[in-house]
């Protein structure tokens, strides 16, 4: 039986298309993909993302824990600070990507992807078991995402907190339509917009909320279907899809997120080798000349050769044009390069192109 | 609510079909683009081709899945819908109207008349939903 999160009942008053992912029951879209999206790009879109899990640290040796088994340099985190990170195995392999938080000056919160967070815990206790306290906080934090250029605007109403002053990863505590939430500036769309923490027993409140103060501005209820092409189109990975414990984050163009120099972590000797030979493939961009979805797996060739995978792709609401995320031969990984996907047998032509796809236009 | 036009005939792989004289008008039907969800990409013949009745003629993408389109009827492909290139969430929008994929010249029209009436498919349509 799929798991329900605490806003369920309001989703299905919505009456959504629904889907399994990870072994929960979500909304897929409620009107059209394509128009989440757009609302999303244009004005702002409310996403329920309450299956991601919540893992919190806490401890006078919270942050070395932290240190030493994520990939970018936590002592960078001051307290309300957050930052993009992975949690790798001892060959450099990606076992997940999540937003790891300091709330508090010993106390620490990462927010990570719902497949992975049953092992993330069981990796996370064997390692650090004893030297921090270690809580799964999943069940009892519901995550609400309000993005868009709108949200700051849609959100502005509902709290007296300082939003202007919220940077991008910082997170403020404070109240929220009258609800105690952790406001954070993060997101997966590529828009700006906010995440919110709040417990499962008012979750459903806040979404009534943040609902009615979205569509006040042109936005709309999104579902994972909307989010997948807003983060395609934005070039961000999905882990389980654009990289795994079989792919590092040198070959999934996550470098920059990888502090070689902070110190002891696990996989950075394995990193460090990879960093120093080079990488044999590369996670590029590919945008199709022809009309046609690049799926999961659907080879990549050039000159007739096999270089590559794709991992994921779609139709570009945005761009009207389809696009795709795949591994491909260092060598063959410039941006121009042509190639074909194969898709189911045809072969059509494309080009390795930069990412993102969309980069939206800052206002200010 | 999902429709099924009674002046239209049905397949068991979900198409419809509309006659127009000695044309034919060939689609998805409502119950088929709701399964599918959102259509981002539908590839249909070229004009001239030649249908075999039950052989696919092109292929529908959505966000989830891809799906083969099955011809209801032999015959000869007149026109495709070429607004499906650029605005291929017609078929979600208007299944029956602006999201028609091909018109045909049936070449036998018996096969026509083995197709299912908007009772039977509806009937099918349910006991597919019972399963």
């Amino acid at each position: 039986m799929a798991r329900r999160t605490p806003v369920y009942e309001a989703h299905r008053g919505l009456d959504p298309r629904w889907t399994e992912f990870s072994g929960w029951e979500m909304p897929l879209s409620y009107r059209s993909i394509a128009e989440e999206h757009r609302a999303v790009r244009e004005h702002c879109g409310l996403f329920d993302v309450s299956h991601m899990g919540e893992i919190e640290i806490r401890g006078p040796e919270a942050g070395a824990v932290c240190q030493a088994l994520t990939v970018n340099d936590v002592r960078r985190l001051a307290v309300g600070d957050g930052q993009y990170t992975l949690l790798c195995n001892e060959r450099g392999g990606v076992l997940d990507d999540l937003i790891l938080f300091r709330p508090g000056v010993e106390h620490y919160l990462l927010v990570v992807n719902a497949a992975n967070t049953a092992s993330d815990l069981a990796w996370i206790r064997e390692r650090a078991a004893g030297r921090a306290e270690i809580r799964d906080r999943s069940a009892e934090l519901a995550l609400l995402a309000l993005q868009g250029a709108d949200a700051e605007v849609a959100l502005r109403g509902l709290t007296p907190l300082d939003l202007t002053s919220l940077r991008p990863f910082g997170l403020a505590e404070g109240l929220v339509a009258g609800l105690p939430v952790v406001v954070c500036r993060t997101g997966y769309t590529g828009e700006d917009g906010f995440e919110l923490l709040v417990e499962a027993a008012a979750a459903r409140e806040l979404w009534d909320a943040l609902l009615a103060a979205a569509m006040r501005r042109g936005g709309l209820p999104c579902g994972l279907g909307a989010r997948d092409t807003l983060r395609l189109e934005a070039g961000l990975p999905l882990h389980g899809s654009d990289m795994d414990a079989s792919t590092t984050p040198l070959e999934a163009g996550l470098a920059w997120v990888v502090k070689l120099a902070k110190g002891e972590f696990v996989g950075r000797a394995a990193l460090a080798v990879q960093a120093e030979a080079g990488v044999e493939r590369r996670l590029v961009g590919i945008q199709l000349d022809e009309p046609g979805i690049p799926r999961h797996g659907y080879a990549i060739r050039r000159d007739g050769a096999v270089v590559g995978s794709i991992t994921s792709g779609t139709r570009s609401p945005t761009l009207g044009s389809f696009i795709g995320l795949g591994y491909v031969a260092a060598g063959t990984a410039a941006p121009g390069t042509p190639v074909e996907i194969d898709i189911r047998g045809r072969l059509l032509p494309a080009r390795i192109v930069a990412r993102p796809f969309y980069r939206r236009v800052r206002e200010n | 609510m999902m429709e099924f036009p009674e002046d239209l005939r049905y397949t068991k792989a979900h198409e419809w079909l509309r006659r127009k004289g000695p044309e034919a008008v060939i689609g998805i039907t409502d119950f088929a683009q709701d399964a599918l969800g959102d259509v981002v990409f539908v590839e249909l013949p070229a004009v001239g081709t030649q249908l075999t009745q039950g052989q696919t003629f092109g292929v529908v993408e959505s966000n989830k899945t891809v799906s083969d389109l099955f011809a209801p009827v032999s015959g000869r492909v007149l026109a495709v819908n070429q607004v499906l290139r650029d605005e291929p969430e017609r078929v979600n929008e208007d299944p029956y109207g602006a999201g028609w994929m091909i018109r045909v010249a049936p070449s036998r029209n018996e096969e026509i008349e083995s197709l299912l009436d908007a009772a039977a498919y509806r009937a099918f349509v349910a006991s597919e939903q019972k399963t």
